[in-house]
Order: structure tokens, then sequence, then C-alpha cells
């Protein structure tokens, strides 16, 4: 386990996130950010009555975010359940879009190891890209942090090829030191990203969550050498709050982590706030919703 | 992280935009008299200096110089509006008159910032977000006190003890003002007010607020001037009391000069503050402490941490992640909102700073500075650290104020405490550790006016502020700060 305790102050790691957000974005920068955000979307549709019909709808979307605006960029994904893995897998063919997939017994985790792997080995079968599993909160409350991690590299061996993202459902973990040992825990049993939250937990991605996590990334490629992604999930609606969050990476972890390989928004109505600003930007002028395609 | 995921043609140079606050709303007269009995008077000997912004060491103003001749005046315009008006108002009255002096601040907050940053080269975000609000809370919070004087002081009668002089820096210079003329007026006090000449626009500006307030003539005076004015200020006889914040220099010159002649005073002087990192501290949070404590305001700050302690065991840690974190600084135009560190405040200063830094690295510690790229006019310094410091050397007991922090070692808590005892300042500290006990611990040890825990440079009009030792006498801020303005009988 950890031989140094990362102790985090809640009070500091809140003033540091005002701090950070209270840069102004301005001009061609935000322009630039706007861009980089739309890059960086994992579209996601994680519902008990999801369609195939309604996951086609969200995959066109994903390739053609606006056609009326040239030079778009694509999201970086589709994030789906698994048994709509293979039909996002089809309906994505020509595009450089990633199919994502939720595994482990999403979004609770409260199934044997077994059946995770499985789960885990059949949305991979089916052509994910990427595999976003769950933690055992139970187990890390409990203070099993070895069983915590012994699942992780087992699911992590289970995904092959496949990138894993591993959810930590920092909403459950409560405090800010556990969500920094949960991080440790997971990038150094695997983890190619480190997720905040399933999206089915009150509160999701919060700023100081989102900090603490993009600290122990730095921290772990200071002493590694190996850069581990971070993707923020649930509640990221406002193109501003997403501007907000690349300054937050910018000024934690530098440039490098600017880009769809090393960071995600898990969002599903991101998008086309981010569409509606890039759209203002050029015509001086808010739209109306209406002219933004809700799928 | 072997495959590329996505090949989006993005740039990832991705930079910050110039986000420049607009001066354009500014009023900046091109000539500032003496503000003397409510009205704006020309110097007698019709002296005037400029005054610059020292990001661009372009001229913003020409001040009037006041001389002896000038100073008496004041102190008599003084002296007749605390005999006929002020000491008799009714206080419910008095706050009313201070209330109205907060609420114009807040209302004009923003050309108070944009000109606190032009004349002293500060960052916007500070004036804006520090300086300024601060300034109009310390007026609410004594204009509270001006009818509640007998429940400050239970069983005793509070009585204003006359003229004040008072003479304030060029590192907060309306804030300072705010610390002086706020509880001064608040006990039935008249003020003449001297500026530092580096910075004498945001007080010029408060006179036209107190104008506007239709405060009665003579209550507030303010005068601008350099050592010489000062001098004339402190040695005038009919002053009651000198309030002076300024270098520790200074402050012996004025408490010997006051010896012997009755007149009370309260000094509020230099520091060099012990920011003390145990190694079970939230490391992470203590690096902002320590960015904060050493270059909030270009380190001119008297309570600035300018002293680290680094328990052996993280050194390496937080000194690699304090340098990394220094790179995230921007430093540059201090209008810009973006823009952490700005412009030193003047040449003197910025010669000092530099001595300083030889002196060190004659010394021979080893020196790290951010690498960021310095404008071309006007005055500035990189953010820098010095490791491998001794406790006897020179940038470890003296203070540079500038942004230049020198860092120690140490193994235990005993140790800690004896060197950031070992010092003839007192005004500041910051303990940082997950342990409360040890927090009391070492607050209860430390000889300082202020010791923060886990935080650095928190300011409240309600939290009294002051120094041991060389760092001054008296307290300023919160009810204590009632006290050097009253006669209690």
């Amino acid at each position: 386990m950890e031989t140094f305790i990362h102790r985090i102050d809640q009070v500091g790691a809140q003033e540091r996130v005002s701090r950070l957000f209270s840069r102004s974005i301005k001009k061609e920068s935000k322009i630039e950010a706007l861009h980089t955000v739309l890059s960086m979307i994992d579209l996601t549709t994680l519902e008990g009555k999801d369609s195939p019909g309604k996951v086609k709808q969200l995959c066109y979307k994903a390739a053609h975010l606006h056609d009326q605006l040239p030079n778009l960029p694509t999201v970086a994904a589709i994030c789906v359940y698994p048994t709509m893995v293979a039909i996002a897998k089809k309906a994505l063919e020509g595009t450089d879009i990633n199919v994502a997939s939720v595994a482990t017994a999403f979004p609770s985790g409260m199934t044997p190891l077994e059946y995770k792997l499985n789960e885990v080995k059949m949305v991979v079968a089916e052509g994910a890209d990427e595999v976003d599993m769950v933690i055992s909160r139970g187990k890390f409350l409990g203070g099993e942090y070895n069983y915590v991690a012994d699942e992780i590299a087992s699911v992590k061996e289970a995904c092959g090829k496949a990138h894993l993202k591993v959810i930590l459902e920092t909403g459950e973990l409560v405090t800010l030191d556990n969500v920094r040992l949960a991080s440790d825990i997971a990038m150094k049993s695997g983890a190619d990203f480190i997720k905040t939250s399933t999206g089915k937990v009150s509160p999701a991605a919060t700023p100081p969550v989102v900090l603490i996590m993009l600290e122990a990334i730095r921290d772990y490629f200071k002493k590694t050498g190996k850069k581990i992604g971070m993707k923020p999930a649930g509640g990221i609606s406002k193109a501003k709050l997403s501007i907000q969050y690349l300054v937050m990476i910018k000024e934690t972890l530098g440039q490098d982590w600017l880009n769809a390989d090393l960071f995600r928004f898990g969002a599903s109505s991101l998008a086309n706030d981010v569409l509606m600003q890039i759209l203002k930007q050029s015509t001086g002028v808010y739209q109306s919703a209406n002219y933004f395609s809700m799928d | 992280m072997g495959k590329k995921i996505k090949k989006s043609e993005l740039k990832t140079d991705w930079s910050y935009s110039p986000a420049l606050e607009s001066t354009d709303h500014v009023r900046i007269p091109a000539i500032n008299d003496l503000f003397i009995d409510g009205k704006f008077i020309p110097p007698i000997k019709g002296n005037y200096f400029k005054t610059i912004n020292p990001a661009n060491e372009e001229k913003l103003a020409d001040v009037a110089e006041a001389d002896n001749k000038d100073v008496d005046k004041a102190v008599k315009a003084a002296r007749k509006a605390y005999n006929n008006v002020w000491s008799k108002m009714d206080p419910a009255e008095r706050g009313k008159y201070i209330y109205r002096i907060a609420r114009l601040i807040q209302e004009r907050a923003r050309e108070f910032s944009v000109i606190e940053t032009m004349d002293g080269g500060k960052p916007i975000r500070e004036s804006r977000d520090i300086d300024i609000p601060l300034v109009s809370a310390h007026f609410f919070y004594y204009a509270g006190w001006a009818d509640k004087l007998e429940y400050a002081f239970p069983g005793k009668m509070a009585k204003p003890i006359g003229v004040a002089g008072q003479i304030i820096p060029w590192n907060f210079p309306l804030l300072m003002a705010a610390w002086k003329i706020a509880p001064a007026l608040a006990t039935g006090n008249t003020v003449v007010l001297k500026p530092a000449e580096t910075t004498p626009l945001t007080a010029m500006k408060l006179a036209e607020i107190i104008q506007e307030a239709d405060l009665p003539p003579g209550v507030v005076n303010i005068i601008n001037g350099d050592g010489k004015t000062g001098r004339a200020l402190v040695e005038h006889p009919d002053i009651n009391k000198i309030a002076f914040t300024g270098s520790t220099d200074v402050g012996k010159l004025i408490m010997k000069s006051m010896a012997g002649t009755g007149k009370r005073y309260t000094l509020e002087l230099g520091g060099k503050a012990a920011n003390i990192i145990f190694e079970d501290a939230a490391i992470d949070q203590a690096v902002e402490g320590i960015i904060d404590g050493i270059f909030f305001n270009q380190g001119h700050v008297c309570c600035a941490g300018s002293r680290l302690f680094v328990q052996e065991s993280v050194a390496d840690t937080v000194i690699s992640k304090l340098k990394d974190r220094m790179e995230s600084l921007i430093v540059g135009d201090p209008l810009d909102k973006n823009t952490d560190i700005g412009a030193i405040n003047s040449k003197m200063q910025l010669d000092k700073i530099k001595m300083y830094v030889k002196i060190g690295q004659k010394e021979g510690a080893s020196i790290h500075q951010s690498s960021c790229k310095l404008p071309k006019k006007g005055y500035w310094y990189a953010p820098t650290i010095f490791t491998d410091v001794s406790q006897s050397h020179r940038i470890m007991q003296e203070e540079i104020f500038g942004p230049v922090l020198a860092i120690q070692t140490f193994r235990t808590v005993d140790e800690v405490i004896t060197k950031a005892n070992n010092i003839p300042f007192g005004l500041s500290g910051g303990v940082w550790t997950d342990k409360g006990a040890k927090i009391f611990q070492v607050s209860k040890a430390i000889r300082s006016g202020v010791l923060w825990g886990n935080t650095f440079n928190k300011f409240d009009p309600t939290s009294p502020f002051g120094g041991y030792k060389e760092s001054g006498m008296g307290r300023e801020g919160g009810l204590e700060g009632l006290m050097p303005y009253v006669n209690l009988v």
C-alpha cells in the first residue's frame, strides 16, 4: 500500500478551485477552448430505457455535432451500456469515434468478480474500445484496499487492448482524503483513466474532487513517468464550467493533458451548450435552443 | 499509453488571451492638490511631484507636496473640526457619516481598484477581490462601533483623544487608509493622513468621496509628500496621536522623536514571518499557502510568509511542488484579470530586492527563479526562492519586502519553534499540519501577532492585527483597534 499518506485539506482545495475558476477566458482562447471541449466529450446515454434507435441517433450526433458549422471536431467517444456496444460500433463505422461501455455491474458494482470479468470480456469482444468500470465502494469504505486494487487489476487484464477507465464514484467516498487514496490505488492497479462518477449518485463530479484527482495524476506522473487520463462525469452541462475545467487541467497537469487522449468529459447535454457558445462567438447573439438537435 | 484515441487536429498550446480590465471609466485628475478643511487647495510653496504607473513607468498625475506650513494648516483644520464639531457630535450621527463613506466606496469599487492597480502595480485581481472589498468592510465595521462604545468598554466612558496624524505605506494604500481613518472617526477623533509618495491616488479619490459624503470640513485632511512631510506631521506639537505603518527603521525614529512629548502612538512595522510545514500537512494545500504567503502583492506585505520552514522528511516533495507551482504563476500587466503577480512598486524597492538576492547568492544559498518572461518597461522581479539557507543568512533575518522566499529545513517541533522565534520581528506566521493539537502547541509558542493554521493571509476587519518585538506596537482592527483612539475614563 501507500507508504506516504496524502492528506487533503477541504478548505484549501476549495480555495484553489475558486482561484482557478476566476480565470477570465475570452476571445480566441475561448473559441479554442470550446472546440477542445467538444473533442473531449464522451457523449453518453445510460438509461434503462435505452434502445437501438436512441443509440443510433446519438451516434449520428457524435459524428455530426452541428453540420451548419464548419470545422467542428467530433466527440471522442460514445458511452453506452453493454447491450448497446455492438449497435454503437456499427453505427460509428468509418469514424474515429470510440465506443466506451460501462461494465462491472455498473453503477453499483454489487456482483461477484467472476460476473464482472465476464461482462468486461463480452463488451470487449463486441468491439468496445474503452471500458468504464466501477470500484467496490463498500469494500473501499470497509478498509479492504487490497481487494479494491486486486479487482481493478483483474478487470484491467480482462480488458486486453481496450482502455480502462476506473470510476471511483466519489459521491459515495465522501471525503477528499478517500478520493485521493482511491485515485492512487486505481492508478497503481492499472487504470488508464480515472473517472469521478457514474452519474447515478449525487453529488457527481465536483470541482474540488476533480482537482484532487488531477493532483494525484500529477504526482503519479512525477513518480512513474506514466500519464494517466482523467474523466469527470455527471453534472457538467455548461460550457463555462467545462472551460473552467480546462483551466484546472492546464494549471495542474500542463498542456500535455489538454486533449482527448488524456481528458474526457462524461456528459449528455454539454455538447449543445458548447455549440451554442461557439455560434454566439461568431454571430454575437445566442440562438434558440431549437436550432440544436436534441438526440 | 500507446494507442492514439482521437485524431483531432486541435492545437494543444492553449493560452489565455489578454483580458484587460477597462480603464475608460476611470478619471484621474492631472493635478491632485492638498485636501484640507474639506477643500482641495494648492500647496503654499507650489511644489508638485509626479506619480507613475510602475508597470510601464508612465506618469499618471502630479501631486501636491506639503511642507511644514501646509502640515500646520491641515492640523489646524483638524483641530478646529475636532473642537467645534466632531467630538461633540452625537455618536449615532458620526456612524451615519462613516456608513455613507463605506457605501460610496462600494459603489465606486471598480474605479478604486483600477486606480490602485495603476498607481501601485498590484494585480487587478487583488485590488478588485481583496483590497477594495476590505476597505469598505473596515468602514462598515467601525461605523457600527460609533454609537456602541459603551459596550466595547463596559463600565468606562470612551473619550476621543484629539487629532490623529496617520502615515501609511504603499503596499495596500487605500486599505491602510481605511484601517487608520475608520476607527479614528468612529471614536470621535479627527485626522490628518499622509499617504505614501508612490501611491497617493486612491487616497485622493477617497478625499472626493469624503466631500461627497458631506463630512464636516476638517474631520479628514489628506496631504501628500515624502519622509519630510511625514516628519513634519510627527513633530507637529498639536498632534495627539501618531499612527504609522511602514518600515522598522522609520518606526524607531518616530518613537525617539515622540519620547517625552505625551503623544500616543501605534506602530505597524516590518515582519519576516515563519511559515512552518510539518510532514503531516496537506502538502498540496500547504504549497498554495506558501505561494500565497510570499507572492501575494509581489511580496510587498509586512506579514508575508518570507521564511519557510519545511520538515526534512517532506522537504524534497514540497520544494519540487513549489517550483512547479511557480511556473504556473502569471507575471505581467497588472490590469490583466489573469495576472497573478504584478509590478514591483518602485525603482527603489526593485533595487532593494536585487540587492538582497545578490546578498543571498554571496552567502552561498541556492537560487531558483520562475522562467516567466518579464515585461521590458516598468519594474519587475521574477518569483524567487532560496534553498540551502542558514539561520544566520541575512536573507533569513532581514525583511526583503519582495517576491523572494528563504527556505530552511527542520527536524523537530522544538527546533522549528526556536528558529521561528529567533528573529527581531514578530508580526505573523503560519503552521501547516493535520494535527489540531500541534497547531495549538506551535501557535502558543511562537511570538507573533497573528498565526494562521492551515491557511495564510486571511484578513477581516473584526480581527485585530499587530506585532510583537520590532514588528510594532498597538493593534488595528477589531475591538482592540478602538483602544489606540480613546481615553477610558
